[in-house]
């Protein structure tokens, strides 16, 4: 069937801001989309309030719409573009629910916007549970026991009628929000109250727990000619129990027999076709009971998701490009396979490689957390890798999640393990945690068997013996005093299994180098494959390649000047998709400036590993031996011209001094580690006559106490080398100083991302207070040329982390003077540091003084933001620099443009507090956001609104707002709160702060209490505060909060503790979700916001318009 | 696992490292060789290892680890491996899945079926595509009775082609033997027959397999409903008799066959076969329905193929492989016959196309079958003397428990198994061709 020709626009809708549960994988699937649209000859109108990513950038769609996803703005995004269809499947779970929330608001009916792809009914079938459990009952399928519950008490009969131990499961919610086991009716009684409240319709299902049981994925795809193909199995490492987002997954399934695995197909297909997904693809769960085979289906998600994103990078089968193209007419038959070119898309792939997907997690961030894996998914990123055997592969991908770990144990970190027992570690690796594959492979060492293993933490016995097979290698390799004993043989099975050159460095204690020299002596070097969707069958036109120990390598010569770009590596806090767009953007731009680009990275969920993205994809880690091993074939493939390093964060950053400095190009390495060495970056400061916060930098707590007396508290203690804040910490006395050095000296979980060593001191620096912090990102060239791209004012005040603070362009507040003298600064640190390339430096502005807090010689977080609030492609200028281009060249190409104004941008950090109830929701030097969104409107108060809303935040425009906040805070509250009573709002209060408002003239309608008796937990259960006993008293802030009569709550810190009233306050209002800020100068932000406001509804305008309206004549 | 240091190398020259198994003790000293072939599907290496088919050819498989979940008697698609030998990258020592009976180390060991680990399988398949099919030889090259390079080189340009061999009177019954219970009756001619198929025609028909070289009268002397072409290794034009026994049968008695079957049929027929450069080995087949213009997912095994332009004239072509043109399906314009190239049982594979079975108990249907009524349990029968069938029972998975088989089974089948009255034959006689 042809394309349709009765539609000619089509609206997408994206995923919004990252967060766990929901990332930069629908940045992947939705730019596929608009790009295949656009190629189909669809005018594609985009809506999206994530600024980093790839598919807002203005060449993606015709109108892009940086905008905060809701019911109303996209109605008016709808009403202003009028387009004919709306596909709800590429935006993960926020797509899905906007588009049945416009679905049911009547607005697509009313503008005649069709739903392609899936259909109103076929959504609410595979979303709401009880019709997901009647349609598969109705086929045959059988789903878990369970019913629905709309409260407690109905929750706890469903639970007795099933038997525990019970799961709970919301109804339309993303990455398991809210879901839990209850082994009681007690345990039952929490879990549903949470999970009643994480539901949009306060439902939940209660079903049998299957935990222990085998869990696998299909990757379904359906044309509208019911054409179905299975695009890929994935099976579970973890049993059912923990979310399948937390789980390491493997793929192609390995446990299954061909009757098993054709049963599950068959079950696959009945599925998709009685939920009526008529196009596109689906991702189907099923759990499989490993005594007999009893094979259940646990969910459907009617559209792509996280799984179908590893499916497409796992096979090479681009299921998000596949399904915007079914969703406009053609069948599977119609679409030709990319990567054989000639084959159609109408089969099912079959690979020869194993994949492994790991988890990234960021327990470090939330101390308060503890580190258990369940039904609620909590990690941030993950990291794939594609071996020709089971343990090489999984090797591979717990050596690029860069958490310090070179493999799976046989590396330093293993000593911590050390100090348990065998039954310590069984009783351990019995709780599912990010350390658990690590205390399994110490067990099996020990001795442990591959049965009791099994028994107690339910892993298969297959993934154990395979695990297994990498300690019998090992205590082989333990045999060899040194690399100089091993023969090929002996080396080629070490590597096969996945060892690294570090592993067997540790191995033997020698050095990484000394062991690859070793072995490239003895023949054995990495060789790369191809994936290619068809195991070789057909030949494969598309260059996507893994590494392996093979006979030969399948890398063509290269036939123009190739320039390797190293990606990010897994999303963390602190390192997400903004650096793959920055590493994207360098591709196009290079490739279109006549240059073959090599992509290498290994995060399933970016842009940056979709194989049509560079001429060349090597999936690999982004570590020393892995990149050392694509330098080495591309060098061989004959035209090389270096190696980037500033795209990709501080990982490919990091690994700069480990390649050969003629190869990297741009800002050489030497200057990279000038900015990063403390010492030198303060010599050649002095030198320059740029002023800095005075500090110093420490190797021991002495030496830190001395910096402190010299300098005055507070202080700043950093490491250095880390990137989003890491451990970052402000210290006011010599107590807290000694706690923080010795925390950072012991290693903690800092230690394992390899932050911390004599070599790598703590930097200690003045903290400077109530400043203005400001950040520029800007790009220098090799004739001297400097441009700044944008000097972004931040809201919160110097200390709150820059990742986590919002931020403004043009600055709001800061006088011209400051910017000139910031200009001024950036250019002579461009010089010193010889910067070719992008350059990122922060900077403090206190009492009208212009402090530079830090440089950076690469590309930064903040890139993809500047960007679009200038309409100046930053990361392609950045990139075409360091490929040896003058500014002038690019300007005279057109790639250099003035920048755009008119407009103020803001961008706002997103942070993952809903995961983390337990955790404090303070902002502070270390950075705790997973992501960003950006308003954008003609002045501050409108733009900062906006970004409030897109961060899920709505303004009130009238009501009440609350304050509590520190003494130092109180005078600046002063001001923000008579804002607020100007706009029509009354203010409630703590007794302190009440006070001082008043004193000042600012009306207290409601003075609260402190916190009152025992802090006992007031936010769950239906009772009564007054009826918990004790005497009455008058409402305190948390029962306040809960009343639902205040609408806006700021709170600042006071004191250290998480169980200081203040945490009790914050926890309150996320709770009960009423809008939160804890600085004063963002509820002044706030403040403008709704002053602009009023009562207006927002209007619209698409990032095109505002670049070329804004641009100057 | 014994293993020791071996080599295999392929008629071209190329050398490949591995380690070989089942030369331990002395207990094999001969080298394997054969066609070397690979087969990509990702699970039911035991149905391959075990299909007839195979006979002559050394098996390579593209996925890399194999043997994951173990050999299973429920799994054997005939009474013993026919292939030659395995060449793998990983084999598993220890299985896991609750239907193993064994790892498939030891199953190889039972058949003596020798095999090589370890080697580069993507560099060995990349060359079969590139330079076509190949012979090829491994051994052991250390230890007692060990081979060097030149000699498993000489093996490997000494092993004769399939073209002209018929290596179906080395896989076909000795003896016609009978399975099944249900209303049809149905002559199944054994060129190397798969249980899956037995096991899917059971369903609908008692079942009376007669080997190869069966002549055409003696077959109507059994007055079938209808028969069938079974799969078979090897070349089909060298088929002893088969292509002939066929032709007598055409026209007297509705005919559908499989893969060997569907290529013998069309040479009755007077259509031409050929060699394929390296033939089609996997599950994943995207196979173009023409009559429905839908597409199916087929499991294929086959080096041979119908020439296009050589059957026009009395067939009509039904079926057509997407990723290279090559004939899939043929249905005869004037006689009650019809075939397909692939594998519609499945076994290992999808079940996309098991459709084609109800379709050849509606031309015997429309031929006049008379439908005796089931006896017994349908297809519960255990095999015949000499019989592929599986041993206690024919339901492949649906008895352990997950009902799963019976429910989605039955419903790609179509109700298939339950008798239907007579009076068909009035109504569907205008379809006899379709």
């Amino acid at each position: 069937m042809p394309r349709r020709d009765d539609i000619a626009s089509v609206l997408v809708i994206g995923s919004g801001p990252i967060v766990i549960g929901q990332a930069s994988e629908f940045d992947y699937s939705g730019t596929q989309a608009c790009r295949a649209l656009t190629a189909e000859g669809y005018r594609v109108v985009l809506v999206n309030s994530n600024p980093a990513t790839i598919m807002t950038d203005p060449e993606v769609a015709h109108r892009t719409y940086i905008e905060p996803l809701t019911v109303e703005i996209i109605e008016s995004v709808i009403a202003r573009e009028h387009p004919d269809a709306l596909l709800p499947t590429l935006g993960g779970q926020t797509g899905l629910n906007l588009a049945i929330a416009l679905h049911e608001a009547g607005t697509l009916e009313r503008y005649g916007v069709e739903m392609i792809g899936a259909k109103p009914q076929a959504i609410a079938t595979a979303e709401d549970r009880g019709l997901f459990r009647a349609a598969m009952q109705e086929i045959g399928l059988r789903v878990p026991d369970s019913g629905f519950a709309y409260g407690l008490s109905e929750a706890l009969e469903i639970g007795k009628r099933i038997g525990f131990p019970v799961i709970v499961r919301p109804s339309y919610i993303l990455g398991g929000g809210g879901t839990g086991i209850a082994h009681s009716a007690e345990e039952l009684e929490r879990i549903a109250a949470a999970g009643l409240d994480a539901s949009p319709i306060n439902e939940i299902l209660i079903e049998r727990s299957i935990a222990g049981w085998k869990e696998y994925e299909l990757e379904v795809m359906r044309d509208r000619a019911d054409n179905c193909v299975i695009v890929c199995s994935i099976e579970n490492f973890d049993p059912m129990g923990v979310h399948t987002g937390d789980s390491i997954t493997v793929a192609p399934a390995q446990t299954l027999s061909d009757e098993e695995y054709q049963q599950m197909r068959d079950a696959a297909f009945a599925c998709i076709r009685r939920i009526g997904v008529e196009t596109g693809g689906s991702n189907i769960q099923f759990a499989v009971n490993p005594e007999n085979g009893e094979m259940v289906v646990i969910e459907m998600n009617p559209r792509v998701s996280r799984s179908s994103a590893l499916a497409s990078k796992a096979t090479g089968f681009p299921i998000a490009k596949i399904a915007a193209r079914l969703a406009v007419g053609y069948t599977l038959d119609e679409i030709t396979n990319d990567i054989t070119g000639e084959t159609p898309a109408s089969f099912e792939p079959s690979i020869d490689y194993v994949v492994t997907k790991v988890p990234r997690w960021a327990f470090e961030k939330f101390p308060e957390i503890p580190d258990v894996l369940g039904t609620r998914m909590q990690s941030v990123g993950e990291a794939m890798a594609i071996g020709r055997s089971f343990p090489e592969s999984l090797q591979k991908a717990l050596r690029s999640l860069e958490t310090g770990r070179a493999g799976l144990n046989c590396d330093p970190a293993e000593q911590l393990l050390g100090r348990f027992s065998d039954e310590e570690l069984i009783e351990r690796a019995r709780v599912a945690t990010p350390d658990r594959p690590f205390l399994i492979e110490a067990a099996l060492r020990r001795g442990v068997s591959v049965q009791r293993l099994h028994e107690e933490c339910g892993v298969d016995p297959w993934f154990l013996d395979q695990v297994n097979r990498i300690c019998e290698e090992r205590a082989r390799l333990a045999n060899f005093s040194g690399p100089a004993e091993l023969s090929r043989r002996d080396w080629k099975r070490a590597k096969r299994l996945g060892f690294s050159d570090a592993q067997l460095a540790y191995l033997w204690g020698a050095d990484e180098a000394t062991v690859r020299a070793a072995r490239l002596a003895a023949g054995v070097q990495a060789t790369f494959k191809t994936v290619d969707t068809c195991a070789a069958e057909f030949a494969a036109r598309t260059p996507y390649h893994y590494s392996t120990y093979e006979d030969t390598s399948e890398v063509q010569p290269a036939t123009k000047k190739t320039v390797v770009i190293l990606g990010s590596g897994p999303n963390r806090i602190g390192q997400g998709v903004e650096f793959d767009y920055c590493c994207v953007q360098a591709s196009y731009a290079l490739h279109d400036a006549g240059f073959e680009t090599v992509m290498v990275n290994c995060n399933p969920e970016t842009v940056s590993t979709d194989y049509d993205t560079s001429d060349r994809l090597y999936f690999s880690p982004v570590t020393r031996e892995d990149v050392q091993d694509v330098v080495d074939v591309e060098q061989a493939a004959g035209k090389l011209a270096g190696v980037m390093v500033a795209l990709g964060g501080q990982t490919p950053l990091k690994l700069s001094s480990t390649i050969d400095p003629s190869l990297v190009l741009g800002t050489p390495p030497r200057s990279i580690d000038l900015a990063e060495d403390r010492e030198r970056w303060n010599s050649l400061c002095e030198r320059l006559g740029v002023p800095q916060p005075p500090g110093g930098s420490a190797t021991s707590v002495e030496e830190a106490l001395v910096i402190a007396g010299k300098v005055g508290y507070p202080v700043l203690v950093r490491p250095s080398y880390v990137l989003g804040g890491r451990a970052m910490e402000i210290v006011y006395s010599d107590e807290d100083l000694r706690r923080a050095m010795s925390s950072l000296a012991a290693g903690g979980s800092l230690g394992r991302e390899g932050g911390l060593s004599a070599e790598r001191p703590v930097l200690v620096d003045k903290f400077l207070e109530d400043a203005v912090e400001v950040d520029v990102d800007a790009v220098r060239d090799r004739a001297g040329e400097v441009l700044i791209g944008g000097v972004m004012e931040h809201v919160e005040e110097a200390g709150v982390h820059s990742g986590d603070s919002a931020c403004v362009v043009p600055p709001p507040t800061l006088p011209a003077a400051a910017v000139a003298e910031i200009e001024r600064l950036t250019g002579i640190i461009a010089s010193a540091l010889e910067v070719a390339g992008p350059l990122n430096v922060q900077f403090a502005v206190q009492h009208g003084r212009v402090y530079v807090l830090e440089a950076n010689p690469r590309a930064s977080r903040t890139v993809p933001f500047v960007s679009k609030a200038t309409g100046v492609p930053l990361a392609k200028v950045g990139a075409r620099v360091m490929a040896g281009a003058t500014l002038s060249e690019l300007r005279a190409e057109g790639l250099v443009r003035p920048a755009v104004g008119g407009f103020v941008s803001v961008k706002e950090a997103v942070l993952p507090f809903d995961r983390f109830p337990d955790a404090d929701s303070l902002l502070g030097p270390e950075m705790r956001s997973t992501g960003e969104v950006m308003g954008i409107d003609e002045n501050f108060g409108l733009a900062f609104a906006k970004s409030q809303l897109a961060a899920g935040d709505s303004l009130a425009t009238g009501g009440s707002v609350f304050f509590s906040v520190a003494d130092r805070d109180k005078p600046a509250s002063v001001e923000a709160a008579r804002r607020f009573v100007a706009a029509g709002f009354s203010i409630a209060a703590t007794s302190g702060t009440a006070a001082y408002l008043e004193s000042a003239g600012v009306p207290v309608a409601v003075v609260v209490d402190k916190l009152s008796g025992p802090k006992v937990d007031k936010l769950s259960g239906p009772k009564d505060a007054s009826a918990q006993g004790g005497p009455k008293r008058g409402l305190d802030a948390v029962e306040l909060i809960r009343s639902g009569k205040v609408q806006l709550v700021v709170n600042t810190p006071r004191g250290r503790g998480p169980r200081a009233d203040g945490a009790y306050i914050r926890r309150a209002a996320r709770h009960f979700k009423v809008p939160l800020v804890t600085t004063v100068a963002a509820a002044k932000a706030a403040a403008a916001g709704v002053e602009e406001r009023g009562n207006r509804p927002f209007t619209v305008r698409s990032l095109q318009e505002y670049h070329e309206r804004g641009r100057p004549a | 696992m014994k293993l020791r240091e071996g080599l295999l190398v392929m008629a071209d020259g190329s050398v490949f490292e591995g380690e070989v198994l089942g030369w331990g003790e002395g207990s094999r000293l001969s080298l394997a060789t054969g066609e070397v072939v690979f087969n990509t599907v990702m699970s039911g290496y035991q149905e391959v290892l075990t299909d007839p088919s195979y006979a002559g050819q050394v098996v390579t498989f593209t996925y890399p680890h194999i043997g994951n979940y173990g050999a299973s008697s429920l799994d054997d698609e005939s009474r013993r491996p026919f292939c030659r030998g395995v060449v793998v990258r990983e084999l598993t020592e220890r299985p896991s899945n609750w239907r193993a009976d064994e790892p498939l180390a030891a199953f190889f060991a039972r058949h003596g079926l020798p095999a090589i680990v370890g080697v580069d399988t993507r560099r060995l398949t990349r060359l079969i595509r590139q330079e076509g099919s190949m012979a090829g030889a491994f051994g052991p090259v250390e230890g007692e009775g060990a081979f060097d390079e030149a000699s498993l080189l000489e093996a490997a340009r000494s092993e004769p082609s399939t073209e002209g061999r018929d290596l179906v009177r080395e896989v076909t019954c000795a003896e016609p033997y009978s399975c099944g219970a249900g209303p049809f009756r149905v002559v199944a001619y054994d060129f190397g027959i798969k249980r899956h198929i037995l096991h899917l025609l059971s369903k609908f028909a008692s079942v009376t397999v007669v080997p190869a070289t069966t002549p055409a009268d003696s077959v109507l002397a059994m007055s079938p409903d209808g028969v069938f072409l079974s799969n078979g290794p090897g070349d089909p034009a060298a088929v002893a008799g088969a292509a002939e026994a066929v032709r007598d049968l055409l026209g007297k008695v509705p005919v559908f066959g499989i893969c060997l079957g569907h290529q013998i049929l069309a040479l009755a027929l007077g259509a031409k076969t050929y060699k394929l450069a390296f033939g089609h080995h996997g599950g994943n087949h995207p196979v173009r329905h023409i009559a429905t213009g839908t597409v199916e997912v087929t499991s294929q095994n086959h080096n041979y193929a119908v020439a296009a332009g050589t059957f026009e004239g009395f067939s009509d072509l039904t079926h057509l492989n997407l990723n290279d043109g090559v004939v899939e399906g043929l249905s005869c314009r004037d006689l009650p016959a019809f075939s397909v190239q692939y594998h519609p049982e499945a076994g290992p594979g999808p079940h996309d196309a098991r459709y084609l079975f109800d379709q050849f108990a509606d031309l015997m249907r429309a031929c006049g079958a008379k439908e005796a009524p089931a006896k017994g349990g349908l297809g519960r029968e255990g095999p015949g003397k000499g019989a592929p069938g599986r041993e206690g029972s024919t339901a492949p998975v649906g008895a352990a428990g997950s009902g799963l088989e019976e429910k989605v089974g039955s419903e790609a089948l179509g109700g298939g198994r339950e008798p239907r009255a007579g009076k068909d034959f009035e109504e569907g006689e205008g379809n006899a061709k379709a």
